[in-house]
């Protein structure tokens, strides 16, 4: 039954959900938006990430200190993702399209596969004090764990975007993006930046990995239903766009919650990857577009 | 037609007679349920290696056309107890519709973009499957196997002779494109898409056309799925697999050439049967991705390439004695 309660209990909710959906895009804003790198992996990584804070907890570790934790590792990974794909891709030129695209396809499945090999196709969750609880604000019941990731997400998103655009490594970046040659010609290395920038995209995914199973348990196979979301976010965010994603992943988080609402679970995955053919239908450059 | 056309259509009336020769040998039916399973992923990677491979535009939305094929069948043979020849006929005619229509939407956006926009498709296909009561929703359905036609006595030697029709029929539409304006005006838009449509390649129009006839094939063999699993759900007809084991089979068999795809699926498709029998069927997943990214990472052109290279070298040791 539609009511007016109902449909602001919706909003609450979904922009809280809105931000954690661009904490999990923040990355890929990175590493899709700004460097161009076809990187479909990115929501295996988050889920692989969600997976090492399962792993963590086991130990009692609190997830978000995991994902803390976790973010170095992914730091390195990540240099060494970019090197592998820059050397086998961007500087052969040749073709690289395809190849690309199906590169980190493949890596997403070998992800996929290992989760599964180590851990089972069961859904696994992790325990926290702030896992289960919920809290009432006037005459909404919000669920702990949603104000734990939304503010976490938070945070990420504001220092990524500061880091952007006040420190000179964040400036680097985003001249990188802009025009490669002209960074080459102030006498610095372009394809460095761009490997830092990368490793940086993806030590985020690891936290944003951690407020992945805070939210909801995950499975091996949720970075498929991801896709859509990250996607969604980083393309409608205008590609690159810091700012743009925290708008973009709002929209999306309010927009599922409400369809969500009105309509029941089974219509949600469609949610975003509808939202994400029209906005490459009507405004390819999204809504901050360079 | 040429003597090497000939050549080809007497080559395919001969692995068509072959398949149906043994079915009137073997006695094992085992043989046919694999190598059912490896025909269906010729088909696909031919399939997908006509967009793919010839145009340069990666679907990852392999899985939708198949799961609509599934879904016409289901549909078909809950409505009206079709036959499984209109049913492959009507999944071939929505797959080409699908095709057209996904191409309409989708062919203007370039790399990753137009990846994208194809998984989304299939997956909004799979959701209103997954919301569609009639075919049994989230939950699937279950199908009863009719009695098989003669000169079948039966039903899964017929899929595996209708399998063996279906490839046949791809590798011949591929064949086709390749040779003729159509493969080259999709390799001009590969190599340089802006160039070929100023010098007035019909550029959308080809790709238009080379969705719609992969999506038919696509989906002409998704129908066969139904009666041959006896049983259909949106979660496994619209699998993801369908999508990453068409692409990289058809990567790892070099997209230059039909054969690369035949070649890469028989090759894979059957590794993937022998280690799902005798390991798991996830680490057939794992070794198909382990197989795409080491090839793509070296040895870019494939099988293909990789033949390619062992007969030049032979060559030029042949030139210098």
């Amino acid at each position: 039954v539609f009511s007016l309660e109902l449909l602001l209990d919706a909003v609450v909710l979904g922009l809280l959900l809105g931000c954690f959906y661009a904490a999990v895009s923040i990355g890929l804003s990175v590493s899709f938006g700004l460097l161009e790198v076809p990187h479909v992996a990115h929501p295996a990584f988050l889920v692989l990430a969600a997976y090492g804070t399962y792993f963590l907890g086991e130990y009692g570790i609190d997830p978000i200190v995991a994902g803390v934790l976790l973010a170095p590792v992914f730091f390195v990974l990540g240099l060494a993702m970019y090197r592998l794909y820059y050397e086998t891709f961007e500087r052969r030129g040749n073709d690289a399209g395809v190849r690309g695209i199906a590169f980190f396809f493949g890596i997403a499945f070998i992800i996929e596969v290992a989760i599964i090999l180590m851990f089972g196709v069961d859904q696994r969750s992790v325990q926290a004090s702030y896992i289960g609880k919920s809290i009432d604000i006037l005459s909404l019941r919000i669920p702990m764990r949603l104000i734990v990731a939304f503010a976490v997400a938070l945070i990420l998103t504001l220092a990524l975007t500061l880091y952007l655009s006040r420190t000179f490594t964040g400036r680097a970046i985003r001249a990188v993006a802009q025009d490669a040659d002209a960074l080459r010609l102030m006498g610095a290395d372009p394809v460095a930046t761009k490997q830092w920038a990368f490793g940086i995209a993806t030590a985020v995914v690891a936290i944003a990995g951690a407020l992945l199973i805070i939210v909801q348990p995950v499975e091996p196979t949720l970075d498929r239903s991801y896709i859509g979301r990250t996607f969604c976010v980083a393309v409608m965010a205008g590609l690159g766009s810091m700012s743009g994603t925290l708008l973009a992943g709002l929209i999306l988080g309010v927009a599922e919650s409400i369809v969500l609402t009105l309509y029941g679970a089974s219509w949600a995955p469609a949610i975003s990857f509808a939202l994400l053919l029209g906005v490459l239908a009507v405004r390819p450059q999204g809504l901050f577009g360079r | 037609m040429s003597m090497r056309g000939s050549g080809f259509w007497i080559g395919a009336a001969l692995f068509v007679a072959a398949a149906y020769g043994l079915t009137l040998v073997s006695t094992n039916d085992y043989v046919f349920f694999a190598g059912y399973i490896i025909l269906q992923f010729i088909v696909l990677a031919t399939a997908w290696n006509i967009l793919g491979g010839y145009a340069g535009y990666v679907n990852f939305g392999t899985n939708a056309f198949f799961g609509l094929g599934v879904y016409t069948a289901v549909f078909m043979t809950k409505a009206f107890g079709a036959p499984l020849i209109s049913q492959i006929l009507v999944a071939a005619a929505a797959g080409a519709v699908l095709g057209l229509g996904i191409g309409l939407l989708t062919l203007r956006m370039h790399g990753i973009f137009f990846s994208i926009a194809t998984i989304a498709v299939s997956i909004i296909i799979e959701t209103i499957v997954i919301n569609w009561k009639f075919v049994g929703g989230a939950s699937g359905v279950q199908l009863l196997r009719p009695d098989a036609t003669p000169p079948f006595d039966s039903y899964i030697r017929m899929l595996f002779v209708v399998a063996a029709i279906m490839v046949v029929l791809a590798v011949a539409i591929a064949r086709f494109v390749q040779d003729s304006w159509l493969g080259r005006g999709l390799r001009a838009v590969r190599d340089d898409e802006i160039a070929a449509e100023c010098t007035g390649v019909p550029t959308l129009r080809l790709k238009l056309t080379a969705c719609t006839l992969s999506g038919f094939l696509l989906s002409a063999m998704g129908a066969p799925s139904a009666m041959y699993l006896q049983y259909a759900d949106p979660a496994s007809a619209f699998n993801l697999n369908y999508s990453v084991s068409a692409l990289a089979m058809a990567l790892i068999g070099g997209t230059a050439h039909w054969i690369g795809p035949v070649l890469g699926a028989l090759l894979l498709a059957t590794t993937q049967q022998l280690l799902t029998v005798t390991i798991s069927s996830e680490v057939n997943v794992l070794v198909l991705g382990c197989m795409l990214v080491l090839f793509v990472v070296g040895a870019p052109d494939g099988l293909i390439g990789l033949y390619r290279r062992v007969r030049n070298r032979a060559a030029e040791r042949g030139a210098a004695k």
